[in-house]
């Protein structure tokens, strides 16, 4: 059983370097849910945008990076632009991919992409899927 | 005649060829001169989220460079995410001397230097702040009379704040374009979604919700076509239709074009010209206007 709302050292310092390189403090989330509401993506996500802040409030950081929803961003800013703290959820969020790609944990797999899909794809396809999902 | 530097980006080089050359011969007709840069390299095609990470804003930064080096002040883009891209870019390393002189190390090999005074322009604003309205009116040859236009923005044109060409929540510049093209624009629900982006390499049903959905919203708000500024909006929502439809029952395809190839068949430009050879697409602007 996962025990919530236990901030170690080794959490306290995953999560103080997701605040620093994001700049963004997530424990000014009050947990309204509008990032949630507004996500394009939602239904591909396994903790919705509100609920990954609060785990992170919590000390959960290993759930959070784990999550399929860190990788469904596709920082289309809809949430930060709409959010009433003005929280940059798009940036968390890229904090905590970087946080797996520095230490060379790449998601995107290419031998994964049929070759005969390989070609059709647009440049600017590739080089965003590349920066955003490999590291 | 305004002149500017012009950053093409890669996309236009490849599958969005029709998108550049569209752009090249609408300009022609409304006295716009884009210069090519020289030397320019891929943007990087997002903005780096994270502050700790100057050596990712290199690549674009080194393309405003070449910029001034031109003896130019304003660069004009015409892709949405490479807009995006560089004017952030430009924002966040010209706003801090310590950031811009870290970022001018890394180049002290090339002996380069940026000022950090370049600007950084969309098309669609250029239309909007430099030709006007009324001047883009007066070169309509061939007014779009009847046809329903869907105007498409997407993220990179609007958000996040600062960096967009208009409004976040409620931008109008595609709108008044189509207006002053003499077609009309719909009012739809979603212009400003996210179409999927690059997810459409590892997470292909991803997009295909996202087309499924953007396309079904033009389509019950009466448009004949969605026009939008992006080579990848146009590869998901547009190049991938015919797949989504395999996947969607009922599903029902719209063209998508160009907003400077919409642009180009209003000012009378020879759809060749503008790298229109679907002839579907054609055929149904030409139900309603004689092109």
């Amino acid at each position: 059983m996962i025990e919530l709302g236990t901030h170690t050292k080794s959490r306290r310092d995953i999560l103080d370097k997701v605040e620093r390189i994001s700049e963004v403090d997530v424990f000014s989330c009050y947990q309204c849910g509008r990032c949630s509401g507004d996500c394009p993506s939602i239904n591909l996500m396994d903790i919705l945008p509100n609920q990954a802040i609060r785990l992170l409030q919590l000390g959960e950081v290993e759930l959070v990076l784990a999550s399929k929803t860190i990788w469904i961003c596709a920082s289309c800013f809809t949430c930060t632009s709409r959010c009433p703290k003005g929280i940059d959820i798009a940036r968390v969020l890229e904090a905590l991919r970087q946080v797996c790609l520095r230490k060379n944990i790449d998601e995107l797999d290419l031998n994964n992409i049929p070759e005969e899909e390989r070609e059709r794809y647009p440049t600017i396809a590739w080089v965003s899927a590349l920066r955003k999902l490999s590291g | 005649m305004k002149s500017f530097a012009y950053y093409p980006g890669c996309t236009m080089k490849t599958t969005g060829k029709a998108f550049e050359q569209s752009a090249f011969a609408i300009a022609k007709v409304l006295d716009i001169q884009m210069r090519e840069i020289e030397r320019w390299n891929c943007c990087g095609t997002v903005f780096s989220l994270t502050i700790d990470d100057t050596m990712h804003h290199m690549a674009t930064i080194r393309n405003l460079v070449r910029v001034e080096a031109m003896g130019e002040s304003e660069v004009l883009t015409l892709c949405s995410m490479c807009y995006n891209t560089l004017k952030r870019a430009n924002e966040f390393i010209s706003s801090d001397p310590v950031r811009l002189s870290e970022l001018n190390d890394f180049m002290y090999k090339e002996d380069l230097k940026y000022s950090g005074h370049v600007q950084v322009r969309h098309l669609l604003e250029v239309l909007r702040d430099d030709v006007g309205w009324d001047a883009l009116k007066a070169k309509v040859t061939n007014p779009l009379e009847g046809v329903k236009v869907a105007s498409y923005y997407g993220c990179a044109l609007v958000r996040p704040e600062g960096a967009g060409v208009d409004s976040l929540e409620d931008p109008t510049v595609m709108e008044d374009l189509v207006s002053s093209l003499g077609a009309e624009p719909v009012q739809w629900q979603s212009r400003l979604e996210c179409c999927g982006s690059y997810h459409t390499i590892g997470h292909k049903e991803l997009v295909f919700e996202r087309t499924e959905r953007i396309v079904s919203e033009a389509l019950k708000a009466g448009a004949d076509v969605i026009i939008l500024s992006c080579p990848l909006c146009e590869f998901n929502v547009g190049s991938r239709q015919p797949e989504v439809a395999e996947h969607v029952y009922g599903f029902k395809q719209i063209p998508v074009l160009y907003f400077t190839q919409l642009m180009g068949l209003a000012l009378g430009i020879d759809p060749k010209e503008l790298g229109m050879d679907d002839e579907a697409i054609l055929k149904l602007i030409r139900e309603k206007v004689e092109v």
